[in-house]
C-alpha cells in the first residue's frame, strides 16, 4: 500500500469535508436556536454569493461587494423571522420545517428573477490581493514539504474560516447568557417566552448571522463549484453531516463533516468496486450516517434524548 | 382598599377563530395579596393566566373584547419580554422546564432581562435559599428531575426576574399533598416578601387556605367571588368544591345553581 | 334547509362510526363516486393524461406518506425511490414473466408488496431513530434505490438510453381489452383502472385510521414510550406502517409510469418529487386521507395554472424561465402564508369553516 497516497487521500477528504462543515454549522446553528430544521439554507447559499457575484461582475470591489452582500443577507435573515418564523412561533415543528421548504422555493425564484440562472464562475484569485493569501492562484496546488504531499492553499484557507467560526459560536452558545437563551429556546418556545427570552430579538439575530454564514460558505463553495443552481445541493451534502454531528452541536458539525469527507474518499476508492458501479458517493454518506445513527440515535454530540412518560 | 395591581375587565378569548374559552372575565388583584382562581378542567383558569401574559397568540388564541391592566397600564398586546421586564412573571402548567438544560441553566434563563450579571447571582442564591431541594441537584439535567423539582425549578426560574406579581399555574399538579404543602408555603414566604400571586388551581382547599381572595371560574365566566375565608365557609362551595358537603345523600334537587346566574358585579 | 345536522342522533355504536353518517352526506358521495366513473365520455383525453391520472399517482402516493408520516409520525423523504420500486418492479414483473400470469393490475399490486419490503428495509433503522434523525434512513434509501436501478441495467432491459418505452402489449389485460372491444391502452380505459385502484386504497387507508391498528400508529406517533407501556408493539407499530405505506408509494410508482407517462424513466424519482410529495401531504393535512387528495390536486395544478394565467394576461410577454421563477416565488409565499393561516393544511382549514358555518350567523 501507498501510504503517501493514502495520506494525500485522508487529507484530500478532510478538506473536502471541511465544506461540508461549512454549510453545517448554519443548520446546526437555526435548529439549535429554534428547533427548526431550516431547509432554505442551500437556498441562502445561492441567493448571498449570486448576489456577492453579480455585484462584483458590475465592478463592484471585493471588499464593497462583501459588505453589501452581508447587509442583503442581514436584512433578509430578519425578514424571515418577521414574517415567517415569528407567526409559526410554537406551532409542531413539521409546519416550521415545511415553512422553511416555501421560503427555500421563494428564494429559489427569487434570486434567479433579480439575478439570472446562469452559471457564474467565482475566481477569488482575482481578488487575492487581498492580503489574506499570497498572490498566487489558490488552485495551483502547494506542496508541502515535511510530508510530501500537495495541499490546495484555497482548502486550507477554507478550513481556516470553518475553525474560526467553530471557535466563536461555540464561545457564543456555552458562554454568553444569549448563548443559554438559545438554547432554552429549543427546548420549549412557550417556557421561553414565558420567563422573558425576546424570542423575537434572538431570532431575528439568529437568522442574521446565519445568512452571513451563508455568504461565507457560498462563496467558498462557489469556488469550487461554480454560482450556480447546484450550490442547493450542498444542502443535501450537508445533511448527513449534521445527522452524525447530532444536529445541535456546532463541533459535531465540525467532526461529522470531517468525518463524511474522509469516508466518502476512502469508499469511493476501496468500495467502488465492490459495488461493480460508478457514482455511489449519492448514497454512500447516508449509509455511513445511517450505520452511525443506529449506534448512537442523537448524533455524536447531539443532546441526549431524555425520554419519560 | 389597597392599590389594584392586576385588573381583567370583562374579557372574551376565542381559540382558533371558533372556539370560545372565556365569555366575561373579571378579576383584580391587589398589591401584596395572594389570589386563588379556582375550578374544573376546562373552565378557563389556564386562559386567563396566558392572557395576562401575553402567551395566547402562541396558541392561536386572541382577546376579542375587555381589557387588562397591569399598574394601570394597558398590557393586552404588551408583548410576553416587556411583561416579564414590568414585573409579571408565569410559572407554566405542568412546569416547561428547558429538560437539556441543567437545573442551574434553568434557572438562570430567569434573569435574561437582567443587566446586572451580579445580581444575578445573589439572585440565584435567593432561590436556592428558597427551594433547599434543588440546591443538590444544580449540575443534573432538568428533564432527569422529580415533578416536585420542576415546580420549584419553575418557580425559581420566575422569581429571577424579580417580579412583583407571579401567575402561578396549577403548581400543585401531580405532586404529593406533603409536597403542595411545602410548595404553598414558599407561596406564602414569597408573599411576605411583596410578591403578589394570582393562581390557578383545581386543589381548592389548598389553594383558599394561604388566599387571600378567592374567585370561581366556570365555563369561562366567574361565577363567584370574595375573601378566601367566605369562601370556605359558603356551603355551595364546600359542597362542590371541598367535597364536605352536608352528612348523607344529597339530593340534587336541593343543589343551589347559583352558577346559572352571571354575577351582578360583571 | 337541506343539510342540517340537528335532529341527527346515533342510537348505536355502528352508527357512530359511519364515515358519512347523514344521509345527506352518504346520497352526495355516492352521486360524486359514480359521477367519477361516468363522466370519462364528457372529457377529452388530454385533460385525463396531463391532469387528472398524474394527480391519481402522486395522490395516491400522498395517502401512502400520509399513512407512515401523518398516521405513525414517522418523516419520510424516500417517497420517490419507493415509487421507483413500483415502477420498475412492475416492468420486470411484466417483462419476465409470462403473459398468461401477469397482468397489469396484478403487477401493480406485487410491486406495490416489493415496494413495502424495501421499505421494511429502510424502516428498520427507524426502531432505534427518531425524528429528524430517521431522515437519514429514509435519504438512503431514495439516492440508494436510484442509484441501484440507474448502476444495474438488468432492471431497465440492458435498454442504453436510459428509458423504457411501455411495450403496447402490457397493457392486454388477459386479453380484456379485445374481449370488450375497449382500446385498453387509451387513457380512458387507464383513468379507469387508476381510479379503481385508488378508491380501494383510499377506502382501506379510511378505515386503517379507524381500526386498531391505526389507533396503535398514532400512539406510536404521539407518544411512543406512552404506546409501550399501554402494550403496543412500538417497533412492530413502526415496520407495519412503513410496509403499509411504501406499498401505496409502490403502486402510485406503477400507476405513474404505466397508466401516465407510459415509460419507465429513472429521472422522474428524483429526490425534488419526495419533496413534493411531502408538500401534498402537509398542505392537505397530516392524517386526513380527503385532505391529501386536496392537497395532491392542489401542489399539482398550482403551477400549470398559475402559468397559464400568466400565459393569457401576458400573452408570453415574458420567457418560461421568468414564469417559473415567479411561480416559485409566489408557491413559495403561499405555502408560508397557508401554512400561518392553518398550520393544519386544507383539512383543518375546512373542519374550521365548517365550524363557523354551524355557528353562523353567530361570530363563536
Amino acid at each position: 500500500m501507498d501510504w503517501v497516497y493514502l495520506i494525500e487521500v485522508l487529507v484530500g477528504g478532510l478538506l473536502s469535508g471541511v465544506m461540508y462543515s461549512l454549510v453545517a454549522i448554519g443548520f446546526v446553528l437555526i435548529y439549535k436556536s429554534s428547533g427548526i430544521f431550516n431547509f432554505a439554507q442551500g437556498t441562502m447559499l445561492l441567493f448571498a454569493s449570486l448576489t456577492f457575484v453579480k455585484m462584483t461582475e458590475n465592478g463592484i470591489g471585493f471588499w464593497t461587494a462583501l459588505f453589501i452582500a452581508a447587509g442583503i443577507m442581514v436584512i433578509f435573515g430578519v425578514a424571515t423571522e418577521r414574517f415567517v418564523i415569528r407567526p409559526l412561533a410554537n406551532q409542531n415543528l413539521l409546519a416550521l420545517f415545511m415553512a422553511t421548504v416555501g421560503l427555500a422555493t421563494f428564494q429559489e425564484g427569487f434570486s434567479q428573477f433579480i439575478w439570472d440562472s446562469d452559471v457564474h464562475g467565482l475566481q477569488m484569485n482575482k481578488f487575492l490581493d487581498i492580503g489574506l493569501l499570497d498572490p498566487n492562484p489558490i488552485f495551483m496546488s502547494d506542496h508541502i514539504p515535511w510530508l510530501d504531499i500537495l495541499i490546495p492553499q484555497f482548502d486550507i484557507f477554507a478550513s481556516l474560516v470553518a475553525g474560526l467560526m467553530i471557535v466563536v459560536l461555540a464561545f457564543f452558545f456555552q458562554k454568553t447568557k444569549t448563548g443559554l437563551s438559545l438554547r432554552a429556546v429549543s427546548d420549549d418556545h412557550m417556557a421561553a417566552m414565558a420567563v422573558g427570552i425576546p424570542l423575537q430579538t434572538v431570532w431575528a439575530v439568529v437568522w442574521a448571522v446565519t445568512g452571513i454564514i451563508a455568504l461565507v460558505s457560498g462563496l467558498l463553495w462557489a469556488e469550487r463549484v461554480s454560482v450556480s443552481f447546484t450550490l442547493i445541493e450542498a444542502v443535501m451534502k450537508a445533511l448527513p453531516v449534521i445527522l452524525i454531528g447530532g444536529l445541535t452541536s456546532i463541533p459535531g458539525a465540525i467532526v461529522g463533516g470531517l468525518v463524511i469527507g474522509v469516508g466518502e474518499k476512502l469508499g469511493e476508492i476501496y468500495l467502488a468496486d465492490v459495488f461493480g458501479g460508478q457514482g455511489i458517493e449519492l448514497w454512500f454518506a447516508y449509509f455511513m450516517a445511517l450505520m452511525f445513527l443506529v449506534v448512537r440515535p442523537q448524533g455524536m454530540f447531539g443532546e441526549k434524548l431524555i425520554e419519560r412518560v | 382598599m389597597s392599590k389594584s395591581l392586576l385588573k381583567i375587565n370583562n374579557i372574551e378569548v376565542v381559540y382558533n377563530h371558533v372556539i370560545l374559552a372565556l365569555r366575561g372575565v373579571t378579576l383584580d388583584v391587589e398589591e401584596g395579596k395572594v389570589v386563588s382562581l379556582l375550578g374544573a378542567n376546562g373552565s378557563g383558569k389556564t386562559t386567563t393566566l396566558k392572557a395576562c401574559s401575553n402567551l395566547l397568540h402562541a396558541e392561536r388564541g386572541a382577546i376579542t373584547k375587555g381589557t387588562i391592566e397591569y399598574q394601570e397600564k394597558d398590557i393586552a398586546n404588551h408583548g410576553a419580554f416587556n411583561l416579564v421586564k414590568d414585573g409579571v412573571a408565569q410559572v407554566l402548567e405542568g412546569r416547561h422546564c428547558f429538560s437539556h438544560l441543567t437545573v442551574e441553566e434553568n434557572i438562570m434563563t430567569g434573569s435574561f432581562i437582567r443587566e446586572n450579571s451580579k445580581e444575578a447571582k445573589q439572585d440565584l442564591e435567593r432561590v436556592y435559599d428558597h427551594f433547599e431541594r434543588i440546591r443538590i441537584r444544580r449540575k443534573s439535567l432538568a428533564g432527569f428531575t422529580s415533578g416536585g423539582e420542576q415546580q420549584m425549578i419553575a418557580m425559581g426560574r420566575a422569581l429571577m426576574s424579580r417580579p412583583k406579581l407571579i401567575l402561578l399555574d396549577e403548581p400543585s399538579m401531580g405532586l404529593a399533598p406533603q409536597l403542595v404543602e411545602e410548595i404553598f408555603a414558599i407561596v406564602k414566604a414569597l408573599n411576605k416578601e411583596g410578591v403578589s400571586f394570582l393562581i390557578a388551581e383545581q386543589n381548592a382547599m389548598v389553594a383558599l387556605k394561604y388566599a387571600d381572595d378567592g374567585y370561581i371560574i366556570e365555563n369561562g365566566r366567574v361565577i363567584l367571588k370574595g375573601k378566601a375565608q367566605d369562601l370556605l365557609d359558603r356551603p355551595d362551595v364546600k359542597e362542590m368544591y371541598l367535597g364536605v358537603g352536608k352528612e348523607g345523600k344529597t339530593s340534587f334537587r336541593d343543589i343551589k345553581y347559583y352558577h346559572r346566574r352571571k354575577p351582578s358585579f360583571t | 334547509m337541506i343539510y342540517r345536522e340537528t335532529g341527527h342522533f346515533v342510537t348505536n355504536y355502528l352508527k357512530d362510526r359511519e364515515i358519512f353518517p347523514m344521509t345527506f352526506d352518504k346520497v352526495v358521495a355516492l352521486i360524486g363516486l359514480l359521477w367519477l366513473f361516468l363522466w370519462v365520455p364528457t372529457t377529452s383525453e388530454y385533460f385525463l393524461s396531463a391532469h387528472v391520472i398524474p394527480i391519481l399517482a402522486v395522490g395516491l402516493a400522498t395517502v401512502g406518506l400520509n399513512i407512515l408520516t401523518g398516521l405513525t409520525g414517522q418523516l419520510s423523504l424516500g417517497t420517490a425511490g419507493f415509487m421507483c420500486v413500483g415502477a420498475f418492479g412492475t416492468y420486470n414483473l411484466m417483462l419476465r414473466l409470462p403473459d398468461y400470469l401477469m397482468s397489469l393490475p396484478v403487477a401493480l399490486l406485487m410491486s406495490g408488496i416489493f415496494a413495502g419490503l424495501v421499505g421494511v428495509v429502510f424502516g428498520l433503522p427507524a426502531i432505534r431513530i427518531k425524528g429528524f434523525y430517521l431522515l437519514v434512513s429514509t435519504l438512503a434509501a431514495q439516492y440508494f434505490v436510484w442509484w441501484f436501478f440507474n448502476s444495474y441495467a438488468w432492471f431497465l432491459n440492458y435498454e442504453s438510453s436510459g428509458v423504457v418505452a411501455i411495450a403496447p402489449k402490457f397493457y392486454d389485460y388477459w386479453g380484456l381489452g379485445n374481449f370488450l372491444g375497449v382500446d385498453m391502452q387509451g387513457y380512458p380505459a387507464r383513468y379507469l383502472l387508476a381510479l379503481v385502484v385508488c378508491i380501494g386504497l383510499s377506502y382501506f387507508a379510511k378505515n386503517l385510521l379507524r381500526s386498531n391498528t391505526g389507533r396503535n400508529f398514532m400512539s406510536v406517533r404521539d407518544r411512543d414510550i406512552a404506546a409501550s407501556v399501554m402494550g403496543i408493539s412500538v417497533p412492530r407499530a413502526k415496520l407495519l406502517a412503513f410496509f403499509i405505506s411504501c406499498f401505496y408509494c409502490g403502486v402510485a410508482g406503477g400507476i405513474y409510469s404505466f397508466l401516465y407517462i407510459g415509460n419507465v424513466d429513472l429521472m422522474i424519482y428524483e429526490v425534488d418529487r419526495s419533496f413534493t410529495i411531502l408538500f401534498m401531504l402537509i398542505i392537505g393535512g397530516l392524517g386526513s386521507i380527503s385532505g391529501s387528495w386536496l392537497g395532491a390536486i392542489f401542489v399539482y395544478e398550482f403551477p400549470i395554472v398559475f402559468t397559464w394565467v400568466g400565459d393569457f394576461i401576458f400573452q408570453g410577454a415574458f420567457n418560461t424561465a421568468v414564469v417559473e421563477n415567479v411561480s416559485n416565488m409566489v408557491y413559495g409565499v403561499f405555502i408560508i402564508a397557508l401554512l400561518i393561516r392553518e398550520p393544519g393544511g386544507f383539512a383543518a382549514l375546512w373542519a374550521t369553516t365548517k365550524q363557523k358555518l354551524r355557528m353562523w350567523p353567530y361570530p363563536h
